[in-house]
């Protein structure tokens, strides 16, 4: 998907069409809703079977199967806050994810300034590099990686580990790393669409390079840095690899690679995974239900990534 | 300071033949900026590369020299020895869980390819209509996209698990969807393709929202049927997008890991080439040759699809 897309008025946003005039309902049209009720149904039930299942206590399922109702309780998210210690990794995930997420929006627009801003043959590179970074596969850079993280020294007040390996600075500059690409592809592309008038009025004024960027551009950007900050907060918290190779002092994982940390304590108890599971995506449903729009126009905008 | 910079990058990291600079052009636009406005611009692109060649495409060299050494990976860098290419022959020959991990990504992209894929176009097709409830029917369905791939790995189990999942109890079975070797792989393909499916979904509405609505009209003027018009008229105009969620799927294949890692490590069933080289890494074994050959296939592999994708989405842009 490109720039076209992204500048198009409201009718490219798949949720907001006018809403359908009356018609008389045709066989077709009921078929086509049943099934479109049907799958929907089926998409969210293994969602809503988490929530349901986190509600009810071991002993009640236990003894009646999972398939009846009853034993409701709030227990399971209580034990599982606290054996999980999941206040302590959310506020890791916090550490990481906020500061990643400014610095990979700050860093990429910077870049797609200018690129969008001046027509250097050397642009089209350029953004290569950026975009094609952002598509490989994290575990074929591991090794090498593995071992400049190891060698890195940091001094004690940054990480008791001293080392970039295990800690929150050497997890924010390879999510960081990894993302700018995406959001480089996103913003230089909407930058360009912007009118050329601007900068030439701008110049007339007297403005330098960096009040064309930071006073003249980003303002115009807000759209795309909000979809884009919403799209990468949720990539950023929702990652797993990173964190589960780079880090090693277990209460300094982030929520999502923490769980894999929880196998052993809930192995017997699914009410358990449950409860944790839904704390766990809490945040990024929140994030989905209050700016669905932002969430979709960002994944729109790129269409390079999942 | 007559010179950014920038233009030395192309020295650093090998750079498309296409893109040589023309001298002339830039040096009298660059005259009209200021000395600080041209460090500013050298600081805006370079603090940024510096970042992304470092932690990215210095690893991604770095992983293909070592594909071809001995290193255990902790004695010092200079006892390095060339060893050609024998760690690829060992990988190929010697190491047993290569072929099933071969198969298991192959299986991966096939499952999503032939079935997620088309059904996440086939419901974007239909949600293209004007029909009620459009909005609760499209949300349903790109739910899952915002979870985690872990996170969905613990969602499934509520489902797979052997004692307290519901598949077995709806259908009597002592089945253990995760553990056992020979339905693993297709379980948690299910779960994949459950994630897979919205976020198709999602790609394709946005590109038929942009088809241009006279196509359609003159398409049903000429008589043509709902299903021609869409295999005729509206899915090669969907080209563009048609190529990049064909390079999507093969990336997000080729990078599945965390919905195996999360279950058993990527083992027993469930071998995968980024959870094989992780284990040859951080795993009990520390193979940093071996781990790398394996890399390599996997970088080799994905590079060719991710020029693919550069070349169309950078035509479209300069549209």
């Amino acid at each position: 998907m490109s720039a076209s897309t992204m500048t198009r008025p409201p009718a490219s946003e798949p949720a907001s069409e006018p809403a359908p005039r009356r018609r008389p309902l045709r066989p077709a049209r009921v078929v086509l809703h049943l099934f479109l009720g049907a799958v929907a149904v089926g998409w969210l039930f293994p969602i809503l079977w988490a929530v349901l299942t986190s509600l009810r206590s071991y002993e009640y399922t236990a003894t009646n199967g999972y398939v009846s109702l009853g034993g409701w309780t709030l227990d399971n998210y209580v034990t599982a806050w606290r054996t999980a210690e999941f206040g302590q990794h959310f506020l890791n995930s916090v550490y990481i994810t906020v500061p990643a997420v400014l610095l990979t929006l700050f860093l990429a627009s910077c870049v797609a300034f200018v690129i969008a801003r001046f027509s250097w043959k050397l642009n089209i590179v350029l953004l290569g590099l950026f975009t094609a970074a952002n598509l490989l596969p994290q575990q074929a850079l591991l090794i090498p990686l593995f071992r400049i993280f190891t060698e890195v020294p940091l001094p004690e007040f940054m990480s008791d580990s001293e080392l970039l390996y295990d800690s929150y600075w050497g997890l924010i500059l390879v999510n960081v790393a990894f993302q700018c690409g995406f959001c480089v592809f996103v913003l230089s592309n909407y930058m360009k669409a912007l009118p050329r008038d601007l900068y030439e009025a701008a110049m007339v004024d007297g403005a330098s390079i960096w009040r064309q960027y930071w006073q003249v551009t980003m303002p115009l950007c807000r759209p795309a840095l909000a979809a884009l900050a919403t799209l990468e907060v949720t990539w950023i918290y929702n990652e797993f690899f990173w964190a589960t190779v780079l880090m090693r002092t277990g209460d300094k994982f982030p929520v999502t690679s923490s769980l894999n940390n929880l196998r052993g304590e809930f192995f017997t108890d699914n009410n358990l995974v449950s409860a944790g599971s839904v704390l766990v995506a809490i945040p990024t449903l929140v994030i989905f239900f209050l700016l669905q729009k932002q969430f979709v126009k960002g994944l729109t905008l790129g269409a390079s990534k999942g | 300071m007559s010179d950014l910079p920038l233009i030395h990058v192309d020295h650093a990291v090998p750079a498309p033949a296409t893109a040589t600079p023309s001298r002339g052009g830039r040096g009298r636009r660059l005259r009209l900026l200021s000395r600080t406005d041209r460090v500013v611009i050298t600081l805006m692109v370079l603090v940024p590369l510096l970042l992304v060649v470092a932690l990215v495409w210095l690893p991604a060299l770095a992983t293909v020299a070592l594909s071809g050494t001995d290193w255990d990976g902790i004695g010092p860098i200079s006892e390095i020895d060339w060893v050609g290419g024998r760690n690829y022959s060992d990988v190929v020959n010697i190491y047993p869980p290569f072929v099933p991990a071969m198969q298991n990504n192959l299986l991966w992209l096939a499952a999503l390819f032939v079935v997620a894929t088309p059904f996440g176009m086939f419901l974007a097709v239909l949600l293209d209509k004007e029909i009620r409830g459009s909005r609760f029917y499209q949300t349903a369905l790109y739910l899952p996209v915002v979870l985690s791939l872990a996170l969905i790995g613990f969602v499934w189990q509520l489902i797979y698990s052997r004692d307290q999942g519901l598949l077995n109890a709806v259908l009597g079975s002592q089945t253990d969807w995760y553990g056992d070797p020979d339905v693993n792989i297709w379980a948690v393909l299910v779960a994949a393709g459950w994630r897979h499916v919205g976020y198709i979904m999602l790609l394709y509405l946005a590109g038929l929202k942009g088809v241009d609505p006279s196509l359609r009209e003159a398409a049903s003027v000429d008589g043509a049927s709902e299903t021609s018009t869409f295999f005729r008229v509206i899915f090669p105009v969907l080209r563009p997008i048609n190529i990049i969620v064909l390079v999507v799927t093969v990336i997000e294949s080729l990078r599945a890991f965390d919905l195996v890692w999360v279950i058993n490590k990527g083992r027993n069933g469930l071998e995968l080439i980024s959870a094989l080289v992780t284990q040859n890494v951080v795993g009990e074994a520390s193979r940093i040759g071996f781990g790398s050959a394996l890399a390599t296939i996997m970088l080799a592999v994905s590079l060719v699809f991710i020029t693919v994708y550069l070349a169309v989405v950078m035509r479209e842009n300069r549209r």
